[in-house]
C-alpha cells in the first residue's frame, strides 16, 4: 500500500506540521463550504456569495495593517456588508444583485486601498498574496480552534434554520403562510454565507472562495434529488478536492525545486472545475439518453 | 388581526369591510363576504380584478387599509390556512422530489434537521394518493410538469389539515380533463374534511358543478351570494356600472359586457368583454 502510494505521496507529508493544519482546517471549511453553498445554489444567491469573498478582501487586508489574523478582518467585514446587504433589500428578488452590487462596489474601493496600504508597509507582497489567494499553509495552528468555532457556527445556523430554508427557497409567499418568518430566515443564512465565505476566504483566498462555495454545491445539486443529501455530497466533494489539492501543492515542491511550490488553491478550483465537468458529461449523457428513448417512442 | 374566534360555530372565515390601497391606489373597496366550514367558494375575476391582493390580505401577507378579516382560531398554532399560490416556478436545479416538498407542508416551518419517522412517510404517501401523484412521488419537482406540479402544490397545502384552503388560479396550467379531475378532487376534500375552500379562477365554469357560493370581483368590488344570485344580468350590470348579458349555452357561463365603447367610456377595461 505504502509502496504503491509513495510516487504519489512525497516524503514527510504527514509528519509535517503546516500540512496537517492544513488538512485540517481546509477539510473542515470544505464541509462548511459545501453545506452553506447547496443553499446558496438553492436560494440563487451565488452572486452574494462571490461578492462577499470580494468584500471581505477589505477586513483582510486591513487586518493586516493591524497585525491580527485576517480571519477576524473578513468577518467582521462580511458580517457588516451582509448587514447593509439586507438593509438595502436583499430580500426583494429584484433588489437583490442591485443592493449585492452596490456595497460590492463601495467595498472594493476599500480593500484597493488597504492592499496598497499593506505593500507599502510591509515592502512585500506577501499580504496581498495570502490576502487574495489563501494561505492555507502558513496558517498558525493558534488559529485552528477559532476556525472550528467559526465553522460550527455557520453549519449550525444553516442545518438549523434547514426546513424553513428549503421552503422559503421555493416561495416567499409559502413559507409565510406556513408560518415561516422569511426574513428572519434570509437574516440568519447571510450572517452564515459571511462567516462561510469568510473561512474559504482565509483558506484558498478570496478570488478563489467562490469555486468552494459554489462549485462542490452546484455539482452535487446534479447528483441526487434530495436537498440533504446534496449537501452531503457537496461537503464530500469540497473536502476531496481540498485534501487532494493540498497534496498536490506538497508533491509540487518536488517538481520545481528552484521555484517553490504551486500555489494550493490552484489545485483545488482545477480539481473542482474537472469534478463538476466530469458531472456535467454524466448529466447530459442521462438526458441524452432520455431524450432518444422518447424519439424511438414517438417514431 | 388575524387569529381571533369567529362568532358562529361552522364561520372559518370572515372579510369585513376590507379595502386595499397599493401604491396609491385603490385595488379593493369595501369587501365583505364569509365562509363557513366545508363551503366550496368561486373567486371570480379577469386578470388584475384583485383576486391574489384578496388572498394575499387573508394570509395576512398584506395589510388592508380598511376592514378586518378573521380566521377561525385552531389550537396550539398550526397553520390554519393552506395556500397555493399562482405562478409558482419550481426550479429545476433544486435538488427537491415531489414528497419532500408535500412532507415540508407538515413541518417545513419546524427548526432542526427532520428525523425520518414512519408515521411521517405514511402521512405523505396516503396524501400523494389522495391527489394521485404516487406516479411521480420520487421524481424531482422542478421537472414535473405544470398539472404535476400543482397536485404536488395542492398536496403540501392539504397535509397539515387546513380550515381554510386558498388556491390561486390552480387550474391555470391544466387541460379540460386534469382541470375537471383537481375541481372534483377539490370538491371531495372540502366535503369530507369540512375544509373551507376558496379558489381563484377568471373562467367559472369548470366550478359550476361544486361552487356553493360566488365572490365576483370587478371594478374593485365584489357581489357574492349563490351562482344563481350573482350571475345574472342584473347583478353583474350593477358591479361593472355597464350593461352585461349573462348568456346560458349547454351547461356553459358567458358573460359578455354589453358594447365595447361603452364598457370602455364607463372607466371600465376591456377584459369585460371577454368571456368570463
Ligand atoms: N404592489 C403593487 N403596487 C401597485 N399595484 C399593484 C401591486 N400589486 C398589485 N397591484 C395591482 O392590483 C391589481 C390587482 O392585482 P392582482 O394581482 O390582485 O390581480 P388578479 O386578480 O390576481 O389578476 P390575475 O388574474 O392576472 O392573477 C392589478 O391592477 C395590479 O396591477
Ligand atoms: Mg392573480
Amino acid at each position: 500500500m505504502v509502496a504503491f502510494l509513495s510516487p504519489l505521496i512525497e516524503p514527510g507529508f504527514f509528519s509535517n506540521l503546516p500540512v496537517q493544519t492544513a488538512l485540517v482546517v481546509g477539510g473542515v471549511v470544505a464541509v462548511v463550504s459545501g453545506i452553506v453553498g447547496t443553499f446558496t445554489v438553492m436560494r440563487g444567491q451565488s452572486f452574494a456569495g462571490h461578492s462577499l469573498a470580494d468584500i471581505g478582501t477589505a477586513g483582510g487586508s486591513a487586518a493586516f495593517l493591524l497585525g491580527i489574523s485576517p480571519l477576524f478582518g473578513f468577518v467582521a467585514m462580511n458580517l457588516m456588508a451582509a448587514g447593509v446587504m439586507e438593509w438595502i433589500g436583499i430580500r426583494r428578488p429584484r433588489g437583490r444583485d442591485l443592493a449585492t452590487g452596490i456595497v460590492l462596489g463601495a467595498a472594493l474601493g476599500l480593500a484597493a486601498l488597504f492592499l496598497y496600504l499593506d505593500s507599502t508597509a510591509s515592502s512585500t507582497t506577501g499580504a496581498t498574496i495570502n490576502v487574495l489567494f489563501g494561505s492555507i499553509f502558513t496558517l498558525p495552528s493558534s488559529m485552528v480552534p477559532v476556525i472550528a468555532i467559526f465553522s460550527v457556527v455557520a453549519a449550525g445556523i444553516v442545518l438549523a434554520m434547514y426546513r424553513p430554508l428549503i421552503l422559503s427557497s421555493i416561495s416567499s409567499d409559502l413559507a409565510t403562510a406556513q408560518g415561516v418568518r422569511v426574513r428572519l430566515v434570509g437574516i440568519g443564512y447571510l450572517a452564515a454565507l459571511a462567516v462561510a465565505v469568510s473561512l474559504s476566504a482565509v483558506t484558498i483566498g478570496a478570488i478563489l472562495s467562490t469555486a468552494l462555495l459554489i462549485g462542490p454545491a452546484a455539482t452535487a445539486l446534479r447528483l441526487t434529488n434530495r436537498p440533504g443529501r446534496a449537501a452531503a455530497f457537496a461537503a464530500i466533494i469540497g473536502v476531496l478536492a481540498t485534501w487532494l489539492g493540498v497534496l498536490l501543492a506538497y508533491d509540487s515542491y518536488y517538481w520545481f525545486p528552484s521555484t517553490g511550490g504551486w500555489p494550493v488553491s490552484f489545485f483545488v478550483v482545477t480539481l473542482i472545475f474537472v469534478i463538476y465537468l466530469a458531472s456535467q458529461i454524466r448529466f447530459r449523457a442521462r438526458s441524452g439518453v432520455q431524450s432518444r428513448s422518447t424519439a424511438t417512442e414517438a417514431a | 388581526m388575524q387569529g381571533r374566534a369567529v362568532n358562529g360555530s361552522d364561520e372559518i372565515l370572515a372579510v369585513d369591510g376590507v379595502s386595499v390601497t397599493l401604491s396609491g391606489r385603490e385595488i379593493l373597496r369595501d369587501v365583505t363576504f364569509h365562509i363557513n366550514a366545508g363551503e366550496f367558494t368561486g373567486l371570480i375575476g379577469s386578470n388584475g380584478a384583485g383576486k391574489t391582493t384578496l388572498m394575499r390580505v387573508i394570509l395576512g401577507l398584506l395589510t388592508p387599509s380598511a376592514g378586518t378579516v378573521r380566521v377561525e382560531s385552531g389550537s396550539r398554532g398550526r397553520s390554519l390556512i393552506g395556500y397555493v399560490p399562482q405562478r409558482i416556478t419550481l426550479d429545476p436545479d433544486m435538488p427537491l422530489r415531489a414528497r419532500d416538498l408535500v412532507g415540508l407542508g407538515i413541518d417545513g416551518q419546524r427548526f432542526g434537521l427532520p428525523l425520518p419517522s414512519s408515521m411521517r412517510r405514511k402521512q405523505v404517501d396516503e396524501m400523494l394518493d389522495a391527489v394521485d401523484a404516487t406516479r411521480f412521488a420520487d421524481s424531482r419537482v422542478g421537472n414535473l410538469s405544470g398539472g404535476e406540479q400543482q397536485r404536488i402544490l395542492i398536496a403540501h397545502a392539504l397535509i397539515s389539515h387546513p380550515r381554510l384552503l386558498l388556491l390561486d388560479e390552480p387550474l391555470a396550467n391544466l387541460d379540460i380533463g386534469s382541470e375537471q379531475e383537481v375541481v372534483d378532487l377539490l370538491a371531495r376534500i372540502a366535503r369530507q374534511q369540512r375544509i373551507a375552500v376558496l379558489i381563484s379562477t377568471h373562467d367559472m365554469n369548470p366550478l359550476l358543478p361544486v361552487m356553493d357560493r360566488i365572490v365576483y370581483i370587478a371594478n374593485g368590488r365584489i357581489a357574492t351570494g349563490t351562482t344563481a344570485e350573482v350571475v345574472t344580468s342584473e347583478s353583474l350590470t350593477k358591479l361593472y356600472g355597464v350593461h352585461v348579458d349573462v348568456i346560458h349555452v349547454h351547461d356553459r357561463i358567458l358573460v359578455v359586457a354589453g358594447r365595447r365603447e361603452e364598457a370602455l367610456q364607463h372607466g371600465g377595461n376591456e377584459s369585460i368583454v371577454e368571456l368570463v
